[in-house]
Protein backbone atom coordinates (compact mmCIF):
# COMPACT_ATOMS: atom_id res chain seq x y z
CA UNK A 1 0.00 0.00 0.00
CA UNK A 2 0.93 3.31 -0.68
CA UNK A 3 2.00 5.48 2.52
CA UNK A 4 0.23 8.40 3.00
CA UNK A 5 3.02 10.56 5.09
CA UNK A 6 6.96 10.43 4.78
CA UNK A 7 7.61 8.98 8.04
CA UNK A 8 6.75 5.67 7.61
CA UNK A 9 9.00 2.70 8.16
CA UNK A 10 9.83 -0.37 7.36
CA UNK A 11 10.53 -2.85 10.20
CA UNK A 12 12.93 -5.90 9.76
CA UNK A 13 14.09 -8.05 12.36
CA UNK A 14 17.72 -8.83 10.64
CA UNK A 15 20.61 -9.84 12.96
CA UNK A 16 22.59 -6.83 14.42
CA UNK A 17 25.94 -6.15 12.78
CA UNK A 18 28.84 -6.16 14.95
CA UNK A 19 28.68 -2.44 14.91
CA UNK A 20 25.15 -2.61 15.94
CA UNK A 21 25.80 -5.23 18.73
CA UNK A 22 28.91 -2.70 20.82
CA UNK A 23 26.23 -0.03 20.59
CA UNK A 24 28.65 2.62 21.09
CA UNK A 25 27.85 4.10 17.53
CA UNK A 26 24.29 4.42 18.41
CA UNK A 27 25.14 5.87 22.07
CA UNK A 28 27.52 8.65 20.66
CA UNK A 29 25.02 9.25 18.11
CA UNK A 30 22.15 9.95 21.07
CA UNK A 31 25.10 11.96 23.28
CA UNK A 32 25.26 14.25 20.31
CA UNK A 33 21.22 14.62 20.07
CA UNK A 34 21.39 15.50 24.11
CA UNK A 35 24.40 17.61 23.59
CA UNK A 36 22.44 19.82 20.37
CA UNK A 37 19.29 20.31 22.95
CA UNK A 38 21.96 21.28 25.43
CA UNK A 39 23.58 24.08 23.39
CA UNK A 40 19.78 25.21 21.75
CA UNK A 41 18.07 28.34 23.30
CA UNK A 42 15.56 27.70 26.13
CA UNK A 43 11.66 28.47 24.90
CA UNK A 44 11.10 28.92 28.59
CA UNK A 45 8.82 32.00 29.86
CA UNK A 46 9.92 32.58 32.80
CA UNK A 47 6.56 33.90 34.44
CA UNK A 48 6.57 36.23 37.04
CA UNK A 49 9.19 38.28 35.43
CA UNK A 50 8.39 37.60 32.06
CA UNK A 51 4.70 37.49 30.35
CA UNK A 52 3.37 35.78 27.55
CA UNK A 53 1.74 37.93 24.62
CA UNK A 54 -1.97 36.92 24.78
CA UNK A 55 -3.95 36.48 21.94
CA UNK A 56 -6.39 39.42 21.22
CA UNK A 57 -9.91 37.33 21.80
CA UNK A 58 -7.83 35.63 25.31
CA UNK A 59 -10.05 35.02 27.65
CA UNK A 60 -9.71 36.13 31.06
CA UNK A 61 -11.41 37.57 34.14
CA UNK A 62 -14.66 39.57 33.30
CA UNK A 63 -15.08 43.33 34.12
CA UNK A 64 -18.68 45.18 34.21
CA UNK A 65 -18.11 48.01 32.20
CA UNK A 66 -19.63 51.91 32.51
CA UNK A 67 -20.77 53.94 29.57
CA UNK A 68 -18.76 57.37 28.64
CA UNK A 69 -20.47 59.37 31.51
CA UNK A 70 -19.74 56.38 34.05
CA UNK A 71 -22.76 54.98 34.84
CA UNK A 72 -22.89 51.24 35.17
CA UNK A 73 -24.61 49.68 32.32
CA UNK A 74 -25.39 46.62 33.74
CA UNK A 75 -29.48 45.87 34.16
CA UNK A 76 -29.58 43.10 36.22
CA UNK A 77 -31.63 41.38 33.08
CA UNK A 78 -29.89 37.80 34.14
CA UNK A 79 -29.09 36.91 30.95
CA UNK A 80 -25.68 36.14 31.55
CA UNK A 81 -26.56 33.86 34.56
CA UNK A 82 -29.25 31.83 32.15
CA UNK A 83 -26.46 31.72 29.53
CA UNK A 84 -23.90 30.60 31.68
CA UNK A 85 -22.84 26.68 31.34
CA UNK A 86 -21.11 26.85 34.65
CA UNK A 87 -24.20 28.66 37.07
CA UNK A 88 -21.18 30.76 38.32
CA UNK A 89 -22.93 34.48 37.92
CA UNK A 90 -25.59 35.42 40.56
CA UNK A 91 -27.31 38.85 40.87
CA UNK A 92 -29.78 40.83 42.83
CA UNK A 93 -31.73 43.79 41.32
CA UNK A 94 -32.93 46.97 42.49
CA UNK A 95 -35.11 49.90 41.09
CA UNK A 96 -32.84 52.80 40.74
CA UNK A 97 -34.09 55.66 42.76
CA UNK A 98 -34.49 59.44 42.16
CA UNK A 99 -31.05 61.29 42.94
CA UNK A 100 -28.79 57.71 41.66
CA UNK A 101 -28.67 58.85 37.53
CA UNK A 102 -25.05 59.31 37.26
CA UNK A 103 -24.48 56.10 38.75
CA UNK A 104 -27.38 53.91 37.04
CA UNK A 105 -27.76 54.48 33.33
CA UNK A 106 -31.33 52.59 33.21
CA UNK A 107 -33.87 52.13 35.69
CA UNK A 108 -32.67 49.03 37.32
CA UNK A 109 -29.44 47.77 38.34
CA UNK A 110 -27.48 45.11 39.88
CA UNK A 111 -27.70 45.62 43.85
CA UNK A 112 -25.23 42.83 43.96
CA UNK A 113 -23.36 40.60 41.21
CA UNK A 114 -21.19 37.98 41.94
CA UNK A 115 -19.21 35.58 39.56
CA UNK A 116 -17.64 32.64 41.39
CA UNK A 117 -14.37 32.27 39.58
CA UNK A 118 -13.50 28.82 41.06
CA UNK A 119 -16.54 27.76 38.83
CA UNK A 120 -16.29 29.89 35.64
CA UNK A 121 -15.44 28.20 32.69
CA UNK A 122 -14.10 31.36 30.37
CA UNK A 123 -16.46 29.89 28.10
CA UNK A 124 -17.43 33.78 27.48
CA UNK A 125 -21.22 33.08 26.79
CA UNK A 126 -22.06 35.58 28.94
CA UNK A 127 -20.31 38.16 27.09
CA UNK A 128 -22.19 36.83 23.92
CA UNK A 129 -25.57 37.05 25.79
CA UNK A 130 -24.94 40.75 27.72
CA UNK A 131 -28.16 43.08 25.62
CA UNK A 132 -26.23 46.00 27.47
CA UNK A 133 -22.38 45.81 26.32
CA UNK A 134 -22.01 45.38 30.23
CA UNK A 135 -20.20 42.04 30.84
CA UNK A 136 -16.81 41.56 28.88
CA UNK A 137 -13.62 38.98 29.12
CA UNK A 138 -10.22 40.84 29.62
CA UNK A 139 -6.88 39.67 29.15
CA UNK A 140 -6.06 39.51 33.04
CA UNK A 141 -5.59 36.60 34.97
CA UNK A 142 -7.77 35.70 38.06
CA UNK A 143 -4.88 35.83 40.04
CA UNK A 144 -4.51 32.69 43.07
CA UNK A 145 -6.17 32.68 46.23
CA UNK A 146 -5.42 30.64 49.97
CA UNK A 147 -9.49 30.75 50.24
CA UNK A 148 -12.27 29.83 48.37
CA UNK A 149 -14.04 32.22 49.82
CA UNK A 150 -11.61 34.53 47.92
CA UNK A 151 -12.47 33.55 44.39
CA UNK A 152 -16.24 34.86 44.68
CA UNK A 153 -15.57 38.15 43.06
CA UNK A 154 -18.38 40.40 43.70
CA UNK A 155 -19.14 44.42 42.11
CA UNK A 156 -16.04 45.77 44.15
CA UNK A 157 -13.79 43.98 42.15
CA UNK A 158 -15.65 42.93 38.56
CA UNK A 159 -17.28 46.98 38.02
CA UNK A 160 -14.54 48.94 36.52
CA UNK A 161 -12.96 52.03 38.46
CA UNK A 162 -14.44 55.22 37.33
CA UNK A 163 -10.44 56.59 36.74
CA UNK A 164 -9.19 53.34 35.74
CA UNK A 165 -11.35 51.60 32.62
CA UNK A 166 -10.93 48.61 31.16
CA UNK A 167 -9.23 48.46 27.59
CA UNK A 168 -12.13 45.93 25.89
CA UNK A 169 -12.03 47.19 21.93
CA UNK A 170 -10.48 44.17 21.09
CA UNK A 171 -13.14 41.96 22.34
CA UNK A 172 -15.87 44.24 20.86
CA UNK A 173 -17.76 43.60 17.90
CA UNK A 174 -16.06 45.39 15.25
CA UNK A 175 -19.66 45.29 12.99
CA UNK A 176 -22.66 47.35 13.42
CA UNK A 177 -24.89 45.72 15.48
CA UNK A 178 -28.23 46.60 14.96
CA UNK A 179 -29.99 45.10 18.02
CA UNK A 180 -28.30 46.70 20.56
CA UNK B 1 56.68 13.03 62.27
CA UNK B 2 56.94 16.94 63.95
CA UNK B 3 54.54 19.22 64.70
CA UNK B 4 54.71 21.22 61.70
CA UNK B 5 53.68 18.23 59.53
CA UNK B 6 50.83 17.28 61.65
CA UNK B 7 49.21 20.73 61.57
CA UNK B 8 49.59 20.48 57.75
CA UNK B 9 48.24 17.43 57.28
CA UNK B 10 45.40 18.25 59.57
CA UNK B 11 44.91 21.48 57.45
CA UNK B 12 44.64 19.58 54.17
CA UNK B 13 42.33 16.62 55.56
CA UNK B 14 40.40 19.46 56.80
CA UNK B 15 40.46 20.98 53.48
CA UNK B 16 39.60 18.37 51.58
CA UNK B 17 36.60 17.50 53.53
CA UNK B 18 35.16 20.81 52.89
CA UNK B 19 36.53 20.78 49.34
CA UNK B 20 34.63 17.43 48.87
CA UNK B 21 31.31 18.24 50.43
CA UNK B 22 31.52 21.08 48.65
CA UNK B 23 32.25 19.83 45.12
CA UNK B 24 29.54 17.13 46.16
CA UNK B 25 26.82 19.81 46.94
CA UNK B 26 27.30 21.85 43.58
CA UNK B 27 27.16 18.42 41.35
CA UNK B 28 23.98 18.57 42.27
CA UNK B 29 23.04 21.57 41.36
CA UNK B 30 25.10 21.13 37.93
CA UNK B 31 23.36 17.75 37.50
CA UNK B 32 20.06 19.20 37.78
CA UNK B 33 20.77 22.15 35.33
CA UNK B 34 22.17 19.65 32.71
CA UNK B 35 19.52 17.73 33.00
CA UNK B 36 17.24 20.57 32.77
CA UNK B 37 19.13 21.61 29.42
CA UNK B 38 19.19 18.50 28.09
CA UNK B 39 15.70 18.17 28.22
CA UNK B 40 15.10 22.07 27.10
CA UNK B 41 14.00 23.54 29.98
CA UNK B 42 16.07 26.00 32.48
CA UNK B 43 16.82 24.03 35.81
CA UNK B 44 16.60 25.79 39.39
CA UNK B 45 16.93 29.52 38.80
CA UNK B 46 14.90 30.59 42.05
CA UNK B 47 17.13 30.74 45.01
CA UNK B 48 19.78 33.04 44.26
CA UNK B 49 21.15 34.16 40.89
CA UNK B 50 20.93 31.48 38.43
CA UNK B 51 19.48 29.53 41.39
CA UNK B 52 23.29 29.38 42.68
CA UNK B 53 21.99 28.49 46.33
CA UNK B 54 19.65 26.08 45.26
CA UNK B 55 21.86 23.13 47.04
CA UNK B 56 21.80 25.28 50.06
CA UNK B 57 18.15 25.38 49.73
CA UNK B 58 17.84 21.20 49.03
CA UNK B 59 20.49 20.33 52.47
CA UNK B 60 18.36 23.14 54.82
CA UNK B 61 15.22 21.03 53.42
CA UNK B 62 16.77 17.37 54.00
CA UNK B 63 17.54 18.84 58.00
CA UNK B 64 14.43 19.62 58.22
CA UNK B 65 12.43 16.95 57.44
CA UNK B 66 11.24 14.13 59.80
CA UNK B 67 13.98 11.89 60.72
CA UNK B 68 11.91 8.57 60.80
CA UNK B 69 13.26 4.85 61.40
CA UNK B 70 10.87 2.07 60.41
CA UNK B 71 9.28 -0.08 63.59
CA UNK B 72 11.22 -3.65 62.54
CA UNK B 73 14.39 -1.91 61.25
CA UNK B 74 17.11 -2.86 62.73
CA UNK B 75 17.80 0.28 64.24
CA UNK B 76 21.93 0.60 64.39
CA UNK B 77 22.74 -1.05 61.15
CA UNK B 78 19.91 1.68 59.94
CA UNK B 79 21.90 4.31 61.15
CA UNK B 80 25.08 3.01 60.50
CA UNK B 81 24.72 2.69 56.52
CA UNK B 82 24.69 5.73 55.41
CA UNK B 83 27.31 6.72 57.48
CA UNK B 84 29.42 3.93 55.92
CA UNK B 85 28.46 5.17 52.64
CA UNK B 86 29.81 8.63 53.74
CA UNK B 87 33.52 7.83 55.04
CA UNK B 88 34.21 5.54 52.27
CA UNK B 89 33.20 7.88 49.31
CA UNK B 90 35.42 10.53 51.62
CA UNK B 91 38.28 8.87 52.96
CA UNK B 92 39.47 7.62 49.18
CA UNK B 93 40.05 11.33 48.38
CA UNK B 94 43.23 11.05 51.00
CA UNK B 95 45.93 9.37 48.51
CA UNK B 96 44.85 11.42 45.34
CA UNK B 97 48.02 13.69 44.47
CA UNK B 98 46.36 16.93 43.99
CA UNK B 99 48.76 19.14 42.95
CA UNK B 100 52.56 19.48 42.58
CA UNK B 101 54.13 20.83 46.25
CA UNK B 102 52.85 24.08 47.29
CA UNK B 103 55.73 26.59 48.89
CA UNK B 104 53.77 27.60 52.34
CA UNK B 105 55.63 29.55 55.40
CA UNK B 106 59.07 28.06 54.08
CA UNK B 107 57.93 25.11 54.00
CA UNK B 108 57.28 22.47 51.22
CA UNK B 109 53.69 20.95 51.38
CA UNK B 110 52.72 17.98 49.32
CA UNK B 111 49.10 18.24 48.60
CA UNK B 112 48.83 14.48 48.79
CA UNK B 113 47.58 13.53 52.46
CA UNK B 114 48.99 9.93 52.37
CA UNK B 115 51.57 9.07 49.40
CA UNK B 116 50.64 5.31 50.34
CA UNK B 117 53.03 2.68 47.65
CA UNK B 118 49.75 1.08 47.60
CA UNK B 119 47.44 4.04 46.75
CA UNK B 120 45.76 2.14 43.84
CA UNK B 121 45.49 -0.81 46.25
CA UNK B 122 43.98 1.07 48.46
CA UNK B 123 41.48 2.78 46.45
CA UNK B 124 39.79 -0.52 45.58
CA UNK B 125 39.79 -1.88 49.05
CA UNK B 126 38.29 1.42 50.37
CA UNK B 127 35.64 1.44 47.63
CA UNK B 128 34.54 -1.88 47.85
CA UNK B 129 33.83 -1.51 51.51
CA UNK B 130 31.46 1.29 50.23
CA UNK B 131 29.52 -1.28 48.72
CA UNK B 132 28.43 -2.60 52.34
CA UNK B 133 26.74 0.50 53.06
CA UNK B 134 24.48 0.23 50.84
CA UNK B 135 23.82 -3.30 51.37
CA UNK B 136 23.47 -2.77 55.32
CA UNK B 137 21.27 -0.26 54.59
CA UNK B 138 19.00 -2.19 52.36
CA UNK B 139 19.01 -4.94 54.85
CA UNK B 140 18.25 -3.09 57.98
CA UNK B 141 15.13 -1.38 56.75
CA UNK B 142 13.05 -4.80 56.35
CA UNK B 143 11.60 -3.89 53.03
CA UNK B 144 11.39 -6.47 50.03
CA UNK B 145 12.34 -3.26 47.75
CA UNK B 146 15.32 -1.98 49.87
CA UNK B 147 16.91 -5.50 49.84
CA UNK B 148 16.14 -6.00 46.24
CA UNK B 149 18.12 -2.84 45.88
CA UNK B 150 21.23 -3.99 47.75
CA UNK B 151 21.17 -7.37 46.11
CA UNK B 152 21.72 -5.90 42.98
CA UNK B 153 24.08 -2.87 43.94
CA UNK B 154 26.26 -6.02 45.65
CA UNK B 155 26.27 -8.45 42.52
CA UNK B 156 26.82 -5.65 40.32
CA UNK B 157 29.78 -4.60 42.62
CA UNK B 158 31.12 -7.86 42.53
CA UNK B 159 30.91 -8.16 38.36
CA UNK B 160 32.52 -5.16 37.62
CA UNK B 161 35.13 -5.13 40.35
CA UNK B 162 36.58 -7.30 38.68
CA UNK B 163 36.97 -6.15 34.82
CA UNK B 164 37.74 -2.58 36.68
CA UNK B 165 40.66 -4.22 38.79
CA UNK B 166 41.86 -5.88 35.69
CA UNK B 167 42.06 -2.83 33.21
CA UNK B 168 43.82 -1.05 36.27
CA UNK B 169 46.37 -3.74 36.32
CA UNK B 170 47.75 -1.99 33.41
CA UNK B 171 48.41 0.86 34.27
CA UNK B 172 50.33 -0.75 36.73
CA UNK B 173 52.22 -3.11 34.68
CA UNK B 174 52.99 0.52 32.81
CA UNK B 175 54.26 2.20 35.15
CA UNK B 176 55.42 -0.30 37.73
CA UNK B 177 53.75 1.28 40.65
CA UNK B 178 51.18 0.69 42.60
CA UNK B 179 51.59 4.63 43.85
CA UNK B 180 49.36 6.77 42.63
CA UNK B 181 52.29 9.41 42.78
CA UNK B 182 54.18 7.56 40.90
CA UNK B 183 51.43 7.18 38.14
CA UNK B 184 50.97 10.90 38.13
CA UNK B 185 54.80 11.59 37.78
CA UNK B 186 54.99 8.77 34.95
CA UNK B 187 53.19 11.13 32.84
CA UNK B 188 54.69 13.93 32.97
CA UNK B 189 53.40 16.43 30.60
CA UNK B 190 51.32 15.08 27.78
CA UNK B 191 52.79 11.56 28.37
CA UNK B 192 49.14 10.52 29.68
CA UNK B 193 48.10 6.62 29.88
CA UNK B 194 45.29 7.17 27.97
CA UNK B 195 47.16 6.95 24.77
CA UNK B 196 49.06 4.17 25.48
CA UNK B 197 45.63 2.15 26.95
CA UNK B 198 42.34 3.89 25.44
CA UNK B 199 40.73 0.06 25.95
CA UNK B 200 41.48 -0.41 29.30
CA UNK B 201 40.00 3.45 30.54
CA UNK B 202 36.96 2.78 28.47
CA UNK B 203 36.65 -0.26 30.64
CA UNK B 204 37.53 1.56 33.39
CA UNK B 205 35.15 4.34 32.54
CA UNK B 206 32.02 2.07 32.10
CA UNK B 207 32.95 0.15 35.67
CA UNK B 208 33.20 2.96 37.52
CA UNK B 209 29.61 3.82 36.07
CA UNK B 210 28.51 0.77 37.35
CA UNK B 211 30.61 0.87 40.89
CA UNK B 212 28.77 4.20 41.21
CA UNK B 213 25.47 2.98 40.54
CA UNK B 214 24.97 5.82 37.93
CA UNK B 215 22.99 5.78 34.95
CA UNK B 216 22.93 3.85 32.99
CA UNK B 217 24.07 0.80 35.63
CA UNK B 218 21.79 2.51 38.07
CA UNK B 219 20.12 -0.91 39.18
CA UNK B 220 20.42 -0.47 42.81
CA UNK B 221 18.15 2.47 42.74
CA UNK B 222 15.77 2.87 39.90
CA UNK B 223 12.68 4.95 40.77
CA UNK B 224 10.40 2.77 37.99
CA UNK B 225 11.34 -0.80 39.50
CA UNK B 226 11.99 -0.77 43.66
CA UNK B 227 11.06 2.77 44.56
CA UNK B 228 14.55 4.48 45.03
CA UNK B 229 16.02 0.56 46.06
CA UNK B 230 17.99 0.77 49.09
CA UNK B 231 16.96 3.93 50.42
CA UNK B 232 13.30 3.45 50.14
CA UNK B 233 13.24 3.58 53.75
CA UNK B 234 14.93 6.28 54.41
CA UNK B 235 14.01 9.89 55.02
CA UNK B 236 15.87 13.49 56.02
CA UNK B 237 19.45 13.54 56.42
CA UNK B 238 20.11 9.62 56.32
CA UNK B 239 18.87 9.47 52.71
CA UNK B 240 20.96 13.09 52.03
CA UNK B 241 23.96 11.37 53.05
CA UNK B 242 23.11 8.23 50.65
CA UNK B 243 22.64 11.12 48.17
CA UNK B 244 25.33 12.76 49.01
CA UNK B 245 27.79 10.15 49.33
CA UNK B 246 27.06 8.84 45.65
CA UNK B 247 27.95 12.53 44.47
CA UNK B 248 31.34 12.33 46.83
CA UNK B 249 32.32 9.01 45.01
CA UNK B 250 31.61 10.67 41.86
CA UNK B 251 34.01 13.54 42.53
CA UNK B 252 36.58 10.90 43.96
CA UNK B 253 35.99 8.95 41.18
CA UNK B 254 36.43 10.93 38.38
CA UNK B 255 39.90 12.38 40.31
CA UNK B 256 40.93 8.80 39.98
CA UNK B 257 39.80 8.45 36.41
CA UNK B 258 42.03 11.80 35.58
CA UNK B 259 45.08 10.63 37.73
CA UNK B 260 45.10 7.45 36.03
CA UNK B 261 44.58 8.06 32.67
CA UNK B 262 44.71 11.67 32.04
CA UNK B 263 48.06 12.89 34.02
CA UNK B 264 46.43 13.57 37.14
CA UNK B 265 48.03 17.21 37.82
CA UNK B 266 50.39 17.30 34.26
CA UNK B 267 49.33 19.95 31.95
CA UNK B 268 51.70 20.42 28.13
CA UNK B 269 53.86 22.67 28.83
CA UNK B 270 54.21 22.66 32.56
CA UNK B 271 58.20 22.78 32.65
CA UNK B 272 58.04 26.77 32.07
CA UNK B 273 56.79 26.93 35.29
CA UNK B 274 57.64 26.25 38.99
CA UNK B 275 57.29 26.82 42.42
CA UNK B 276 53.59 27.74 43.67
CA UNK B 277 52.62 29.12 40.18
CA UNK B 278 53.29 25.34 39.18
CA UNK B 279 51.28 23.86 42.10
CA UNK B 280 48.23 26.78 41.30
CA UNK B 281 48.31 25.66 37.37
CA UNK B 282 48.64 21.77 38.21
CA UNK B 283 45.66 22.18 40.79
CA UNK B 284 44.19 24.21 37.66
CA UNK B 285 44.53 21.56 35.46
CA UNK B 286 43.49 18.77 37.63
CA UNK B 287 39.98 20.06 38.56
CA UNK B 288 39.68 21.20 34.98
CA UNK B 289 39.95 17.30 33.96
CA UNK B 290 37.64 16.09 36.81
CA UNK B 291 34.91 18.88 35.42
CA UNK B 292 35.17 17.35 32.72
CA UNK B 293 34.82 13.65 33.65
CA UNK B 294 31.96 14.66 35.53
CA UNK B 295 30.37 16.61 33.10
CA UNK B 296 30.71 13.10 30.78
CA UNK B 297 29.45 10.70 33.23
CA UNK B 298 25.95 13.17 33.98
CA UNK B 299 25.66 13.72 29.76
CA UNK B 300 25.70 10.01 29.91
CA UNK B 301 23.32 9.44 32.64
CA UNK B 302 20.61 12.13 30.79
CA UNK B 303 21.16 10.51 27.45
CA UNK B 304 21.14 6.29 27.89
CA UNK B 305 18.20 4.30 29.66
CA UNK B 306 18.69 2.02 32.10
CA UNK B 307 20.03 -1.48 31.36
CA UNK B 308 17.81 -4.87 31.94
CA UNK B 309 19.63 -6.61 34.97
CA UNK B 310 20.41 -9.76 32.46
CA UNK B 311 22.15 -7.34 30.01
CA UNK B 312 23.76 -6.17 32.95
CA UNK B 313 25.27 -9.60 34.30
CA UNK B 314 25.97 -10.12 30.62
CA UNK B 315 28.17 -7.08 29.95
CA UNK B 316 29.87 -7.41 32.54
CA UNK B 317 31.07 -11.23 32.42
CA UNK B 318 31.12 -12.02 28.73
CA UNK B 319 32.18 -8.45 27.36
CA UNK B 320 34.27 -6.52 29.89
CA UNK B 321 36.17 -9.24 31.38
CA UNK B 322 37.63 -11.33 28.23
CA UNK B 323 38.26 -7.93 26.60
CA UNK B 324 40.05 -6.58 29.65
CA UNK B 325 42.13 -9.85 29.94
CA UNK B 326 43.08 -9.86 26.27
CA UNK B 327 44.12 -5.98 27.13
CA UNK B 328 45.72 -6.93 30.04
CA UNK B 329 47.90 -10.25 28.30
CA UNK B 330 48.53 -7.93 25.28
CA UNK B 331 49.91 -5.22 27.84
CA UNK B 332 52.17 -7.49 29.29
CA UNK B 333 53.51 -8.84 26.07
CA UNK B 334 54.72 -5.41 25.56
CA UNK B 335 55.93 -4.42 28.36
CA UNK B 336 57.80 -7.62 29.02
CA UNK B 337 59.89 -6.93 24.68
CA UNK B 338 60.30 -3.74 26.11
CA UNK B 339 62.20 -4.88 29.17
CA UNK B 340 64.14 -7.23 27.20
CA UNK B 341 62.66 -10.33 29.25
CA UNK B 342 61.89 -11.74 25.70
Amino acid sequence: MESLTNRKKVVSDKPMTFLEKIYIPAIVGGMMTTMKHMLRPRKTIKYPEETRVFAPVYRGQHVLKRDEQGRENCTACGLCAVACPAEAITMTSAERVKGEEHLYREEKYASSYEINMLRCIFCGLCEEACPKEAIFLTDRIVTTEFERDEFIYAKDKLVEAMDDRIDITKRQFTGKRTDK
Amino acid sequence: MDTAMLIEKSALVLLLFLISLGVAAYQTYFERKLAAWIQDRVGPDRAGPFGILQPIADGTKMFLKEDFIPAKADKWLFIIGPGISMFTALITSSVIPWGTNLNLFGRDISLQVADFNIGILFVFGVVSIGVYGIMIGGWASNNKYSLYGAIRASSQMISYELAMGISAITIVMLTGSLSLNDIVKSQHGMNWNIFYQPLAFFIFFITSLAELNRAPFDLPECESELIGGYHTEYSSMKLGLYLFSEYTSMFVSSAIMAVMFFGGYNVPGMDAFSGNILAILSIAAFALKIFLIIFVIMWIRWTIPRFRFDQLMHLGWKVLIPVAIVNMLITGLVVAWNQGWM
